[in-house]
């Protein structure tokens, strides 16, 4: 019996109904008092000298209240980049300047040239096009590799290439792997592009900044899914305002994906602004400019080799990877390609030796940063796909090659310096072939076939890193910030609990899983607890939510406090009984003493805490209200199994998604019914990166996909009803919940499986297709069959 | 600036507007009705979607003038008489069709719209309406499922969940 209520329970979101009514309130829903616009002028040339920037005209027109330039921007600090990466050879990476509006330069498309502020969003807008300026344009650098040539156009004439950092993991390793690939009895080499994509939260970005001088506070009210990383960050390295005088509100924010973890300058301007100007600055981004300045995702080029002894047992993987970082360092961009990307290169399985090389290189493109998955997608394509390759060349049946080199004990320490604490990945995969009906494949096939169609079944495992991160070993790893969480619990007189977290809901549902906790540890009904999020001035500093951190982190900050609220409740308890604190026993809502009928209820225990009339006031102070903050020891691993099956159509090549089937391991699950709804979404973000979408830049730097009518988002007839399972758990060893997090998995899991069945129905049909680099487009297919 | 005069959701509006004002401007701005969304500038993401004389349309795509003497429905008018969800609107509840909430308003209001001309589309005809609405966080799964329940129709055998 599945049950209707706290931990476990599928309880319906309480958020849907301001969403479902037209009553949320989304930061461009908020206007304040005498607001005023900010249009920017953006470049459009992806390279260039500023030569001259004339705002006179501008100036001039009806309702401009200023016009800013990179000169107005020069004491200034820049955008700071959180974590450095460190090279082979010890140095640091290369670190440019990113200033908030380009100076002298411009680096990319859409980099800011000038920004108009003006009583109304068309006089901005208007007035911009009056801005004149002449801009010398200069060769741009798109392509990785030619970036890297000795005689290529540098990105940043103040650095010594296009060259941000060449690292090795591990590098003692290195020796060993390439012994352990020359004496092997089989190798595998692939060559792959993980195809650039954009994060495209339905929400465009949207900032406004508003500043009192009688008290010298600021706001900026922002799309963020980490309100206080942003406080941080523009506070002390752009603007220099301290965290007392600066407020930060997410609202209500329509989805992130990772893309509004960083930190914009978009932020850091209608922050400067309004202060300048005295008067609230609003910034609402198009679509187009979502294009060409939320940070973009992905973009690796691989080589990957697998080494296997004559038993089919995987000796060792070699990877060399090209990382885009785009013209500057967004906030986490270097981490990408390397922590979160090399260290899950060891997968499901028992490799003894592993060596990833990553060159992250600097092109006139935008700053590419974490989306959905971050790093892992890319590890996880790259080895899922080369097994497939493998089992294909060795003529040995997939699934069975990956259950060969499955780890099966745990823990498990890889050989890229990560300890899985616990998995079963045989149960996943066992789960896998019941949900996919992998047994009834070889009819639908034969079905395809006789209506003139290839169908192909693939299949893939991954696993992840989540529960982002100890913060003493990410510190050692270049982070330039803890990774703890925090929650204060607040104990109303009557009872009720209005609990404040620092991780950020921008569609995952916290204001109803949270409460199920707190409801199951107390034995209170959910619809007595709140959460409170996404505002500096009322929550405690927590780092937000990305890297499927929110229950893993926050959640076991919010336990942690809870038990804090219990302990306490208990002595208060103890005082009201008349017994002993250690006899009191709290269930469903009930203080009890330990074999007896002796009661008192969690409302008089909590009213007691607020009117002491009758307390131990010498003991313990009034109130009930406890903070906590969680560090996490160890990384979570969250893992499964997924198998997608298509229908290529031999005559366009277009492929279609007949079945998706996704058996995941979660851990512990709080509501079955959001991680479901989680496991969706990713699947819809990894099946539109392997067959639609594709973030393309032309030679020159121009950005070809900068709206829908060329980006191609996954639309409702583009996917299926997916078959999706996390009846397979084994809970976390090292968080109070067991819980790993659900919500990447999806978009991690999918791409490989996707290509995997396109590849397997080529085969089929006498097409010896090796690799088709995604997005699978039908002309892609088509021409991969022609040969 | 012309005088423009219509009727939103049963009530009398009218406002000011410059000739290039879009209705979902008028709507937001003018009138404070902000539960219809803006996700793109080229009429793709079907977020604002609102009725106009009975029939759906994407808010972004005609002038506020257009809609002269119109009946218009938002999002904001949709709920029973009693404030209570409509069967829509329950149904995505009841399904998790929604997530961050942004492209919702669109959703509903196509959704309205198919079940009014279609009372008991197929999964192949909800998905080929939907093809004008994206939505980034669903995969649609939970959003399709939403109205063939709304619309009376067994939703219990959609795939293992």
């Amino acid at each position: 019996m599945p049950k209707d209520h706290g931990i476990g329970a599928a309880s319906k979101r309480r958020e849907d109904v301001r969403f479902l009514t037209g009553t949320g309130n989304y930061t461009d829903d908020i206007n304040l008092p005498r607001q005023l616009y900010v249009h920017f002028l953006r470049s459009d040339i992806a390279h260039g000298e500023i030569r001259h920037i004339d705002t006179s005209t501008a100036e001039g027109m009806p309702g401009v209240k200023r016009v800013f330039t990179g000169k107005d921007f020069e004491g200034v600090g820049g955008l700071p980049c959180g974590w450095q990466v460190t090279d082979r050879h010890g140095a640091p990476m290369q670190e440019p300047a990113h200033p908030v509006i380009a100076q002298g330069k411009v680096r990319h498309v859409g980099e800011i040239l000038a920004a108009v502020v003006a009583d109304s969003r068309e006089r901005a807008r208007d007035a911009a096009e009056a801005i004149e300026f002449d801009i010398a344009e200069l060769p741009a650098v798109v392509d990785m590799k030619a970036a890297l040539a000795s005689d290529a156009p540098k990105v940043h004439e103040d650095l010594t290439s296009n060259l941000c950092y060449d690292w090795g993991f591990v590098e003692d390793n290195r020796d060993k792997v390439d012994e352990a690939i020359r004496t092997a009895a089989h190798v595998t080499t692939l060559e792959l592009v993980n195809n650039r994509l954009v994060a495209n939260p339905m929400e465009p970005r949207v900032a406004v900044g508003d500043y009192h001088r009688a008290t010298d506070e600021s706001t900026l009210y922002t799309t963020s899914q980490n309100p206080h990383v942003i406080r941080l960050l523009m506070g002390a390295f752009v603007l220099g305002i301290p965290e007392h005088k600066l407020r930060v509100v997410a609202p209500d924010v329509g989805g992130g994906f990772g893309s509004k973890i960083f930190h914009y300058a978009e932020e850091a301007f209608v922050t400067f602004a309004a202060r300048q100007l005295g008067r609230p600055v609003k910034w609402t981004s198009t679509r187009s400019e979502a294009f060409m300045s939320d940070a973009h995702g992905r973009d690796h080029v691989t080589k990957i080799e697998l080494a296997l002894d004559a038993d089919h047992n995987f000796t060792a993987i070699r990877t060399e990877t090209h990382a885009n970082m785009g013209a500057y360092l967004s906030t986490f961009a270097p981490s990408v390609p390397t922590w979160l990307h090399g260290t899950l290169m060891a997968g499901n399985y028992r490799t003894p030796a592993i060596y990833v090389n990553v060159k992250a290189v600097f092109t006139n493109t935008v700053p590419v940063d974490a989306y959905r998955g971050a790093g892992r997608p890319e590890a996880t394509y790259q080895l899922e796909r080369v097994i497939d390759k493998a089992a294909r060349e060795l003529g040995v049946d997939p699934v069975e090659l990956r259950r060969k080199n499955f780890v099966t004990e745990f823990p498990y320490a890889t050989p890229v310096a990560v300890e899985y604490d616990t998995g079963d990945y045989n149960a996943t995969m066992d789960k896998l072939a019941e949900i996919a009906d992998f047994a009834g494949f070889e009819a639908r096939r034969k079905e395809s076939e006789a209506r003139g169609k290839l169908r192909g079944l693939g299949v893939n495992c991954y696993i992840e890193a989540c529960g982002i991160a100890p913060s003493n070993l990410v510190g050692q790893l270049g982070a330039r910030a803890g990774l703890y969480d925090a929650a204060t619990v607040r104990v109303n007189a009557t009872g009720s609990i209005s609990v404040m977290v620092g991780a950020h809901s921008h569609g995952q549902g916290h204001e109803t899983s949270f409460p199920q906790v707190i409801a199951e540890m107390l034995g209170i009904d959910e619809s007595q607890v709140d959460i409170v999020h996404g505002d500096t001035s009322k929550i405690p500093f927590g780092m937000g939510t990305y890297g499927s951190r929110s229950i893993a982190v926050c959640g076991s900050a919010m336990v942690r406090a809870t038990e804090k609220v219990i302990a306490k409740a208990k002595k208060i308890a103890a005082h009201l009984l008349e017994a002993s604190e250690a006899d009191i026993e709290l269930k469903d809502g009930q203080f009890t003493v330990a074999g007896t009928d002796k009661s008192v209820a969690w409302g008089d225990v909590t009213l007691a805490a607020y009117v002491p009339h009758n307390y131990p006031l010498e003991d313990i102070e009034p109130g009930l209200e406890e903070t906590a903050f969680y560090d996490p020891a160890n990384f979570t691993f969250p893992a499964g199994a997924y198998a997608c099956e298509v229908e290529v159509d031999p005559e366009t090549g277009k492929v279609t998604i007949e079945r998706f089937a996704a058996a995941d391991d979660f851990g512990n699950v709080i509501n079955p019914m959001i991680v479901d709804g989680q496991v969706h979404g990713g699947l819809a973000q990894g099946i539109g990166q392997a067959l639609l979408e594709n973030c393309a830049y032309d030679a020159n730097g121009q950005l070809v996909s900068a709206s829908y009518m060329d980006y191609a988002m996954p639309r409702a007839d583009d996917v299926p009803f997916y078959a999706v399972d996390h009846s397979c758990q084994t809970p976390c060893t090292h968080n109070p919940l067991g819980v790993k997090g659900c919500g990447e998995a999806g978009a991690i899991g999918s791409p490989p499986s996707v290509v995997n069945a396109v590849i397997d129905a080529l085969h089929s049909g006498g097409h010896k297709v090796a690799h088709i680099d995604m997005p699978l487009t039908p002309s892609r297919v088509w021409a991969a069959m022609q040969g | 600036m012309t005088k423009v005069s219509m009727t939103v959701n049963g009530e009398a509006a009218e406002g000011e507007v410059e000739g290039r004002t879009l209705l979902v401007e008028f709507l937001r701005e003018e009138l404070g009705l902000t539960g219809t969304h803006v996700g793109c500038d080229t009429s793709q993401c079907g977020a604002c979607v609102v009725h106009v004389d009975g029939k759906d349309v994407k808010a972004c795509t005609i002038f506020a003038l257009e809609a002269e003497g119109a009946e218009v429905r938002t999002i904001e008018g949709m709920a029973n008489p009693d404030g209570s969800l409509n069967v829509i609107q329950q149904a995505f509840q009841d399904h998790h069709g929604l997530q961050c909430g942004f492209c919702t308003p669109g959703m509903v209001m196509s959704a309205a719209a198919l079940l009014a001309e279609n009372p008991k589309p197929s999964e192949h005809e909800i998905r080929d309406y939907l093809e004008g609405n994206i939505c980034r966080c669903t995969g649609y799964h939970n959003i399709v499922k939403a109205i063939m329940a709304a619309s009376g129709q067994d939703v219990s055998r959609i795939a293992a969940e």
